[in-house]
């Protein structure tokens, strides 16, 4: 077998911080062969993106240390002079990363910037160099590459800019490609786009790829081995097929047990808690199955012929259009869909957060979607809402407790002190110890700080929760416990939930029902069984099929659709959405009719 | 295109809208303020008689609303009125005293650029380091030192000192445009420190966070040199808020000019302002504070122009 391109010898790097320098990874150790495929796989924390950022040399001077040895194609770059470390980066060894909306220059040409990296390493001219840049955005296939190569990256979906983050890192034709979290923060259908891309590119230039990734999913897609890290030790590595069939160690055991994977639910009707994984033997037992709804409830929510429309100079944005459906007392209705196809606008409609162009929303037969500020009042004491960000949604001044008391006293529930016991008991209720009310966000963890978002969306002891995202941003092990935490809270209380998602595998453990958004309109809805089950609409067909499996024995048996920028739906001002007919596949399950256009 | 022209009639209706509010605000203000020009022209032995006939003479025993539309009406033919104690009509009052407040502005923000960007974005680039410290305490020093009292400081050692300036002044009628400019050198350097305080700062906090963003370390990873990531990536991102607190200091420096040209006994703008004030010469007060609003409304607009040349995102 050929010399490795990569080979990280027991790497360490540490911080400065006030008390000292700390490490953050320790003794790593690892191999990336030519044309070979190795993914760093592990939870937020746990030193991945700091090992590749090392090997980069990309982690500031003053603040970092690194030792060991990395060898890129026998040289080691941690003694390397910088002028020749900037030779390496871009040249020898290309980078993506995972936020493809910032991590292009908002100021600067897409083609300006493909052609900077060719100026900086391959001795041309800008001229040459952007005639190469056309070249690049052709090789990454990005529709219309002439015309778009003087747009700015403001024009560009996420899909398109990650393609050309990856065009900018193999302009140079690099040995390695360190790809940090690449797709986490694209679509699923996009994804597949973005991986199959890469892989294909891989295999035109024998280039070695290092995949860092908290997605087992993908893992099992792309990587032929893979390295397991835990809080900045190297846990597990080997090939990835042997780590999936028989992990060595509890930690990667507990890793794969503690995975959302779709088709589990082998005929269960009700959702189902996520196995608990034990985290010192990683055993996992089956999460035992939740009640269903009680039959016969009038709904706590019930929308119908919802339409939301933005106007903008260039026209119009048909944001939701007809969405019509029924929300019954603990029932979970999930809404799934990719970015941009009106599920978060349609949640934030329920709340009164978004004003409805028209329609109806009604909240215990009231009519909201016209109401005025004092019977909004009234109505979000039945309806909270939790967002997907636990960073941004919690003031950072205000202590966990008072975020929570907040909500009591404004509507006037009980007296302060009565208050302060409730909160105790409400931090209670979702798994926090009442002492620590006094703390402040920055304090907790991500899962912790979703942890008291839905304390504070419970305070009003709410009828309905519209979660927009709500586990999204969390690790998979966290990702489990706070949907078990949202199962129980419902099964003990009776609450409705409205579940915003884009992650099919949680989508189908939590879910009494499924409904699928595409361009604002639903295009099927029913319970969840049939939908993932017996799925009728082409598109819902698509966003399952596109879901990773995390199992490498299923590798490249599907096959990815062409690349599309995305229809918008932005129609010009005169336009007329067509009347949509929905077809009863089965006793509640809906799909629209196929039309013609 | 269509839509861009349409857009800039729009700022432009906007622009016309406030200065005419701001000429109405003036003309109210300068006849609510106590005080009589007929009555500080004539002196203190005047009879109320001959104050009264000189007060129809120069029009001001016409009612409010007459006067008010006279003014009104002279606007839209581009005529600010006649001076009642300068024998010359406003405008021409005013590009007379033009040259010394358009240089002194035009040197001064200059003289604030040249020192706040570099310093700036160095000590951004180089935060937490002993010069970025001594760079934080001096902004805070500087910005709050007034420019009269650092040009009176300037003038005591450069110019009675050292004799190399003038103190004060602008220079007799018959001396050049060189010898004119010199006399501004000093008032230049006092309001040029003290603005590049605010703008240093400024310049500071906009790279840092510029520098902490993902295309910062995109760049980085495409092999760039630290200087072309810092000027090429960085400071053009960085221009925005930079762009705005400049216009904002240019728009201060022009309204300030009342201040700076009494200290320095400039015979600019500002000094006109004030003796008008001082003699209540309605038509140079109203005139003058007219003109300074448009300045200032017009500088706002390039700014908002500039946004949109540095930013591809910023659309009119």
């Amino acid at each position: 077998m050929s010399d490795p391109v990569l080979s990280v010898q027991n790497l360490t790097t540490a911080f400065r911080s006030r008390e000292g320098w700390r490490e953050v990874i320790r003794g790593i150790n690892f191999e990336v062969k030519a044309g070979e495929t190795v993914a760093i796989v592990g939870e937020s924390g746990s030193g991945k993106s700091v090992t590749a950022l090392s090997a980069m040399r990309l982690l500031p001077r003053d603040k970092t240390r690194s030792t060991g040895r990395i060898l890129l194609e026998g040289r080691d770059l941690l003694t390397l002079p910088e002028a020749e470390m900037r030779k390496v980066r871009g040249g020898r060894i290309g980078m993506i990363f995972q936020e493809p909306m910032t991590s292009l220059n908002p100021v600067l040409t897409i083609g300006n910037q493909l052609a900077e990296a060719l100026v900086l390493h391959r001795d041309m001219s800008w001229r040459e160099a952007e005639a190469e840049a056309l070249t690049l955005m052709e090789r990454v296939r990005i529709p219309s590459a002439k015309s778009r190569l003087h747009e700015y990256p403001h024009k560009f979906s996420g899909g398109m800019r990650q393609r050309v983050m990856i065009a900018m890192a193999l302009a140079c034709r690099p040995r390695l490609l360190i790809a940090d979290e690449p797709t986490t923060a694209l679509d699923v259908t996009i994804q597949a786009e973005i991986l199959s891309l890469i892989s294909e590119l891989q295999r035109e230039s024998e280039m070695g790829v290092l995949f860092i990734t908290h997605d087992m999913g993908v893992v099992a897609e792309v990587a032929d081995r893979t390295v397991v890290m835990f809080r900045g030790d190297m846990v597990e590595t080997g090939e990835t097929s042997r780590l999936f069939a028989a992990p060595g160690q509890p930690y990667t055991r507990a890793l794969l047990a503690s995975i959302p994977r779709l088709g589990t639910m082998n005929g269960a009707a009700g959702p189902r808690r996520f196995p608990q994984v034990d985290p010192r033997t990683g055993t996992a037992s089956e999460g035992r199955e939740m009640p269903l709804p009680p039959a016969g409830t009038a709904p706590v929510v019930s929308v119908s012929n919802l339409s939301i429309r933005f106007d903008l100079p260039q026209g119009r944005v048909h944001a939701v259009e007809d969405v019509s459906f029924d929300l019954h007392p603990g029932e979970t209705l999930a809404l799934v869909g990719e970015s941009g196809c009106g599920k978060s606008t349609t949640g934030r409609a329920i709340m009164r957060l978004t004003t409805p162009s028209a329609g109806e929303i009604r909240i215990d037969g009231r009519d909201i979607a016209r109401a005025r500020s004092s019977e909004l009042r009234t109505m979000r004491r039945s309806a909270q809402m939790i967002f997907q960000d636990p960073f941004a949604s919690l003031n950072p001044r205000i202590s966990v407790g008072d975020a929570i008391l907040e909500p009591i006293l404004t509507h006037g529930l009980l007296p302060k002190a009565a208050a302060r016991l409730r909160v105790a008991e409400l931090l209670d209720q979702v798994g926090l110890s009442p002492e620590m009310a006094g703390r402040y966000p920055h304090e907790f963890s991500g899962g912790q700080r979703q942890r008291v978002s839905i304390a504070r969306a419970m305070a009003l002891e709410p009828k309905f929760i519209v979660a927009d995202e709500a586990v999204s941003a969390l690790d998979v092990s966290v990702k489990a416990q706070v949907s078990n935490l949202l199962m129980d809270l419902q099964a003990s209380r009776g609450l409705a939930f409205l579940f915003i998602s884009h992650d099919m595998s949680v989508v189908e453990r939590i879910s009494h029902r499924v409904a699928v958004m595409h361009f604002g309109e639903i295009v099927e809805i029913g319970p969840r069984a049939a939908i993932f089950g017996n799925a009728q609409h082409p598109y819902t067909r698509r966003l399952i099929a596109a879901v990773p499996v995390p199992d490498p024995a299923l590798r490249g048996t599907r096959s990815a659709a062409p690349p599309q920028e995305p229809r918008s739906p932005l129609r010009p001002l005169d336009y007329v959405a067509p009347k949509r007919l929905y077809r009863e596949v089965a006793p509640g399950h809906f799909v629209m009719a196929e039309t013609s256009a | 295109m269509n839509r861009i022209a349409r857009a800039l009639l729009g700022r432009l209706a906007g622009m016309l809208l406030v200065l005419a509010i701001v000429a109405t605000v003036v003309f109210v203000i300068v006849r609510v303020t106590p005080g009589d020009p007929a009555a500080v022209m004539l002196g203190s032995d005047a009879t109320p008689q001959d104050i009264a006939d000189l007060r129809s003479r120069i029009g001001l025993d016409a009612p409010l609303i007459v006067q008010y539309g006279q003014f009104m009406l002279g606007l839209l033919r581009g005529d600010l009125g006649q001076s009642i104690f300068l024998g010359q009509s406003v405008g021409e009052a005013l590009l007379a005293r033009a040259e010394p407040t358009f240089f002194l502005t035009l040197f001064s923000i200059l003289i604030a650029c040249a020192i706040a960007l570099p310093v700036g974005v160095f000590s951004a680039v180089r935060r937490g380091t002993l010069f970025d410290q001594v760079v934080v305490t001096l902004t805070m020093i500087a910005s709050s030192v007034p420019s009269f009292w650092l040009g009176l400081i300037l003038i005591q050692v450069f110019a009675v000192g050292l004799g190399l300036l003038p103190a004060s002044g602008y220079g007799g009628p018959e001396s050049g445009f060189l010898e004119r400019i010199q006399h501004l050198v000093l008032p230049a350097i006092a309001l040029g420190v003290v603005n590049s305080a605010l703008i240093t700062r400024f310049t500071r906090a906009a790279m840092l966070d510029v520098l902490g963003d993902d295309y910062v370390r995109t760049a980085r990873a495409k092999g760039a040199t630290e200087t072309r990531v810092v000027l090429k990536h960085a400071l053009r991102n960085a221009l925005v808020p930079i762009i705005t607190v400049i216009g904002l200091s240019v728009a201060m420096l022009v309204a300030g000019a009342v201040v700076t040209e009494t200290v320095f006994g400039l015979p600019g703008v500002g000094n006109l302002v004030v003796s008008a004030v001082l003699r209540r010469d309605y038509p140079v007060i109203q005139g003058t504070l007219l003109v300074v609003a448009a300045i200032y409304v017009l500088i706002n607009f390039i700014t908002d122009m500039l946004y949109i040349l540095v930013d591809p995102r910023v659309r009119l």
